[in-house]
């Protein structure tokens, strides 16, 4: 696949793309920073936090970063803060805050 | 020279044992279900290596050959009318995602009313989905015209898909004598399919069928149409490497005693070979009548057929499909603006006819084109189009 870039970051000519809207990388989507339209993001308490997980496995965006078996944060490039992890949190934790974005 | 005598269908379905596709996928409709049925023998008698994949429809079929052609399969596949009509949505894709499958197409009138034989119609109403379109006068072009199909719709300027159409019963069911090429001569014209990519090269990972939304779907369509405008010297290019190969060349279109015609007769498909007799017979009664054959459809050739035509002051065009537009129809249609564009300004009568397999007679064609060379400049829409042959 010779003369073929990928270049998300600028918006390329005709004459340059792959034929036939092909794209011919794996993993593109990580350049594609889905977090700037976030309205309203997600505010973890480490210390209410239980460690279940249960927002790691109900985030639809994979944005929730887990280290040694441990949730660590939120990955703000990809967060749309749809607020899932939030809602799921149990009540007893409420570890998790949906606030308003400030830009 | 081999010559045997073979029906369109006969012919195709042997062009395709001689290309020995990777892969065909494929739902039978008439009149074009022989093609499939005979080359199915070809592939139970283990004479071609073809995967044959019996779908459930056409709008399977196309979806399988999209796939194949994806991983790298050369991919072929035949219909016809509502066969091609049900591959409607994939037609655009295959052509989108530049994938050079190649479908052995035999023209019939669309329902409804349900009507099994030759027109344009089924092509005409997928004439803009981004296929190249060639049309086929007999058997042995059907046969020419789809082992050129595979190198055209793989050639990387073009990298299009196409297919090559025959009108229904009249060639497709009919016999003739026909050269047939040895194996190896066709293996060594088509060479090896090299595809531009694999999804099947887990070393290089990729994405076909992603979302192209406002920000990259114009620039994708933008470059197809590149690969249609290659396409027209492609064509020729190749076209010229068969006649050296075959003794055979093609062109965009076919040209008979045109050089100081004063009506000419523009036609696709079958018709062009009655269109002969009609002109000769003309020709002794003194009338100085010419013969346009159409070829290639998709690319349309406007600038060469303005012209090739810039001389004559009077042209029938005989469109075997209506556009129902209202004004004229398909190939009219395009000549005229051919015209337009090259600042002539020939009386051109659409004479639409044959609707549904209705025959045309070369006595038809004479008095055609008696008729168009004495008519008044066209005023009004019903003396620019003709409805030929229809009751009324």
């Amino acid at each position: 696949m010779k003369d073929v870039k990928v270049d998300c970051g600028r918006l390329m000519d005709w004459q340059e793309l792959a034929k036939g809207c092909l794209i011919p990388e794996p993993a593109t989507s990580l350049n594609f920073k889905t977090g700037d339209w976030r309205s309203q993001r997600p505010v973890w308490s480490e210390d209410k936090c239980i460690q279940c997980l249960a927002c790691w496995i109900s985030c639809p965006d994979g944005a929730i970063m887990v280290k040694d078996e441990k949730m660590v944060g939120m990955n703000f490039d990809y967060c749309k803060g749809c607020g899932i992890c939030a809602a799921v949190c149990p009540s007893k934790a409420s570890a998790i805050e949906m606030v308003r974005e400030e830009k | 020279m081999k010559i045997i005598a073979k029906t369109g269908n006969e012919a195709m379905a042997e062009a395709m044992r001689q290309i020995n596709p990777d892969v065909c996928a494929a739902y039978p409709i008439t009149p074009a279900t022989e093609v499939m049925q005979i080359f199915a023998g070809f592939v139970n008698d283990g004479l071609v290596k073809t995967e044959l994949m019996m779908v459930e429809s056409e709008h399977s079929a196309m979806s399988a050959c999209m796939g194949a052609t994806a991983a790298g399969a050369r991919t072929m596949t035949s219909t016809s009318s509502q066969g091609l009509a049900f591959m409607y949505e994939m037609l655009y894709i295959a052509a989108g995602y530049r994938l050079p499958i190649v479908i052995a197409e035999v023209n019939r009138a669309l329902s409804g009313p349900i009507n099994i034989h030759c027109d344009h119609g089924d092509t005409m109403g997928a004439r803009d989905t981004g296929w190249i379109q060639l049309f086929s006068e007999n058997a042995q072009e059907a046969y020419d015209n789809l082992i050129q199909a595979i190198r055209i719709a793989e050639h990387p300027d073009v990298q299009l898909p196409a297919w090559t159409s025959t009108d229904g019963f009249i060639i497709s069911h009919g016999m003739e004598n026909m050269e047939v090429y040895p194996d190896e001569a066709v293996q060594k014209f088509i060479k090896e399919f090299q595809p531009s990519f694999t999804l099947l090269n887990n070393q290089q990972p990729l994405t076909v069928g992603a979302a192209d939304l406002q920000d990259f779907y114009f620039e994708h369509r933008r470059a197809a149409a590149e690969g249609m405008r290659h396409a027209k010297r492609v064509i020729q290019e190749i076209g010229r490497e068969f006649g050296q190969t075959f003794g055979r060349s093609y062109g965009l279109f076919d040209t008979l005693e045109l050089d100081d015609a004063e009506v000419a007769l523009v036609a696709m498909g079958s018709t062009a070979g009655t269109a002969r007799m009609a002109v000769k017979n003309l020709r002794q009664r003194g009338v100085k009548a010419g013969l346009l054959k159409l070829r290639v459809f998709r690319p349309f050739p406007a600038e060469e057929l303005a012209q090739a035509l810039k001389h004559v002051p009077n042209v029938a065009v005989m469109d075997r499909s209506d556009g129902f537009n209202a004004q004229s129809a398909p190939l009219a249609t395009e000549l005229k603006t051919a015209f337009f564009d090259a600042g002539l300004k020939p009386k051109v009568i659409d004479y639409i006819y044959g609707l549904g397999g209705r025959d045309i007679h070369f006595t038809e064609l004479e008095q055609i084109m008696e008729k168009t060379l004495q008519a008044p400049e066209p005023g009004d829409l019903d003396s620019r189009v003709v409805y030929w042959g229809v009751r009324e």
